[in-house]
């Protein structure tokens, strides 16, 4: 692809106007809620719809970035590494897509729960600037609104976290807080650093000046960022304080703290390493020993936790591992590989989490020992875990398969071949913790009192808006497995826009 | 000026990593102050020695200070403010059911403690959501 056409790109034409709608939507929804805090149904109509809103919004900005490569919006009329730039591309677009369908369908799934949501008046309003701060993550092209965009997202997660003050939930969200904040503030020393050294903060800019510096120093900065974003997502042996908090936090806002924040960690990371730095070899092996060393010890925790809940918070940790693992290879099969997996795996998590948050609610607990024999008492939700759990294994014919083997496919290529070994062995794991899980809490008897009363009464399980989300989400997963084709190609076209950061850089700086 | 500034930093970063290291909440959160400050002032100092108010039309452009960074930190600050209201909050609440501001122990901790006090067999653990584990 020749400069002269990926300049023409730049006009984008009227979906330009649409790339700051991912914010401005859920925080302007945000004040609404609050003004009608006092209402619960307008609270509702107001959330859900502005949530709804973003998934047209999301699949035009895919359609227009898959089509043009790159959707550039600078503010304040400025040009570009003076004004603050939004950039969609591929990548973007497909992250907002699939957070903004996980997005609705956990915020249904809350108002059928009626327990958070229903008590709390800041339920909603937080739920949206967090959704907010998770689309901002995505679409900014500048390296300090990355870090607002985290913090706004941060912040509503610390609220939503310990929303209910129980014991628990104040210490573990304690330490989620104060982790959480020695990460941005690391963040802000790296920021400082690298403006000293280069006099921007724009990410394309960066991209052009941070090859003036020594090798070195670049080294510095791509190891510094790596653990900036390595706490967020949760790399090894970063990780300490996921499973954790995670677990404490209510139902549905576990799922959406499992599924999106970590990956926006993820995220972050491939944008910065692919964008910024001429990755050497050195730096590549690094990140596949720390992704093997994330996706094992993710998955001896998982077999080691008897709590539903628990197990499924270190396999966030392993899952995050095949991730760092695909970036890792910096190929383009591999960087696909990884793209797809993150699509994949945002969907499967939080589906997995919203069943749990179901299982709890149904039998009182979710512990394996207190819970039993689901699958004749509740067969809907033992559907709806059976199949996010298979693909979680990565069992034919589901995406988490399909995904898995793009990876073992591009670690074979780049002749990695230990990885690709360790990363299958962590796979039968999986698939061990997944149906140890089953044989616990759908086939197996209740051998403890549960620490809550049952709530057996309904017809499906749960309440319908519940079982309808999850099964939304189930159908979701489905789709990636009948689309496999057609997504696994936009990846490959999403990694080859990362792995040549100049089409980037020319998009943001050439036109702005 | 910029070594002064440079020292004042690290000794910001240095208490601040001190007092995050103990097992008091008030000594952690005013730990964390300090570490906001250290990256804020260093923030700060990221465009260079100071010049002139930024405005347009009072001086030539080459005695400005590089407007940016200040910019950058007024945003952080605002964002370490509010971050550090909760965290009291927080710590608030975390003495109101304890009353006690010690970090306490999480469930991994009390299940090891739980092994070796009962000698290698091994005890029922508490359940994080499980109310009567904490008000016995």
């Amino acid at each position: 692809m020749s400069e002269m056409a990926i300049l023409s790109t730049i006009d984008a034409g009227w979906t330009q106007s649409f790339v700051p709608l991912p914010v401005l939507i859920p925080l302007i929804g945000a004040a609404l809620t609050v003004v009608f805090g006092r209402w619960r149904i307008l609270q509702r109509i107001i959330s859900v719809s502005c949530l709804v809103a973003l998934v047209p919004i999301s699949a035009i900005l895919l359609w227009k970035a898959d089509d043009v490569g790159f959707v550039v919006q600078v503010g304040g009329g400025w040009t570009a590494p003076l004004g603050i730039a939004l950039v969609v591309d591929r990548l973007s677009a497909m992250m907002l897509l699939v957070s903004s369908l996980v997005l609705v369908a956990v915020m249904v799934y809350a108002i059928g729960q009626a327990d958070e949501e229903h008590s709390h008046d800041a339920f909603h309003p937080l739920y949206l600037v967090l959704a907010a701060g998770v689309s901002a993550s995505f679409i900014t092209g500048d390296l300090f609104n990355l870090f607002v965009a985290f913090e706004m997202m941060l912040a509503a997660s610390y609220v939503l976290i310990t929303l209910g003050g129980r014991r628990e939930q104040v210490r573990s969200g304690m330490s989620y807080v104060v982790i959480s904040l020695v990460a941005s503030t690391f963040f802000i020393t790296v920021l400082a650093l690298l403006y000293a050294a280069t006099g921007t903060v724009n990410l394309a800019d960066l991209s052009v000046r941070i090859q003036e510096l020594d090798p070195a120093v670049q080294a510095a900065f791509a190891l510094t960022l790596l653990a900036v974003f390595g706490i967020k997502a949760g790399l090894f042996p970063l990780f300490f304080w996921l499973p954790d908090s995670y677990p404490t936090a209510p139902g549905p806002i576990t799922a959406v703290f499992a599924g999106l924040l970590t990956k926006v960690g993820v995220y972050a990371i491939i944008r910065t390493q692919t964008l910024l730095f001429d990755t050497p070899d050195w730096l590549g092996t690094t990140i596949l020993i720390v992704a093997a060393a994330t996706m094992v010890v993710g998955v001896l925790g998982a077999i080691s936790q008897d709590d539903m809940k628990r197990i499924l918070a270190f396999h966030i940790i392993s899952q995050i591992g095949y991730m760092i693992f695909g970036l890792g290879l910096f190929t383009v099969a591999g960087v696909a590989g990884a793209v797809f997996y993150i699509v994949h795996h945002i969907v499967v998590k939080t589906t997995l989490f919203l069943v749990t948050g179901m299982v709890d609610r149904r039998a009182g607990s979710s512990r394996l020992s207190q819970v039993g024999g689901l699958v004749r008492s509740a067969p809907v939700i033992a559907v709806l875990f059976a199949v996010p759990a298979l693909s979680l294994a990565g069992l034919p014919p589901f995406s988490g398969f399909l995904a898995k083997f793009a990876l073992v496919d591009a670690g074979l290529d780049a002749s990695e071949g230990w990885i690709v070994g360790i990363s299958l062995a962590v796979g039968l794991l999986t698939l061990y913790s997944m149906t140890k899980i089953w044989s616990g809490v759908f086939w197996g008897v209740a051998e403890d009192r549960p620490v809550r009363p049952p709530q057996p009464q309904d017809r499906f399980g749960s309440p319908l808006p519940m079982v309808l989300a999850t099964a939304f989400l189930v159908v979701v997963t489905l789709g990636f497995t009948v689309y496999a084709g057609s997504i696994y190609d936009l990846s490959v076209r999403t990694a080859e826009d990362l792995m040549n950061p100049q089409r980037y850089i020319a998009a943001v700086l050439g036109g702005g | 000026m910029t070594v002064l500034i440079a020292f004042t930093c690290s000794v910001l970063f240095a208490c601040g990593t001190w007092l995050m290291m103990q097992r008091r909440l008030t000594r952690i959160i005013i730990g964390l102050g300090l570490l906001g400050h250290g990256a804020n002032l260093l923030l700060v100092t990221s465009g260079g020695i100071g010049g002139r108010a930024p405005i347009v039309g009072s001086e030539g452009v080459g005695s400005f200070a590089d407007p940016l960074p200040q910019a950058l930190a007024l945003t952080a600050i605002v964002i370490t403010f509010g971050v550090t209201a909760l965290l009291l909050a927080l710590g608030y609440r975390s003495w109101q059911v304890s009353a006690d501001d010690r970090v306490e122990d999480d469930v991994e901790d009390r299940r090891i403690e739980r092994r070796s006090a009962s000698d290698g067999h091994e005890a029922p653990v508490p359940d994080d959501n499980d109310p009567r584990a904490f008000d016995e």
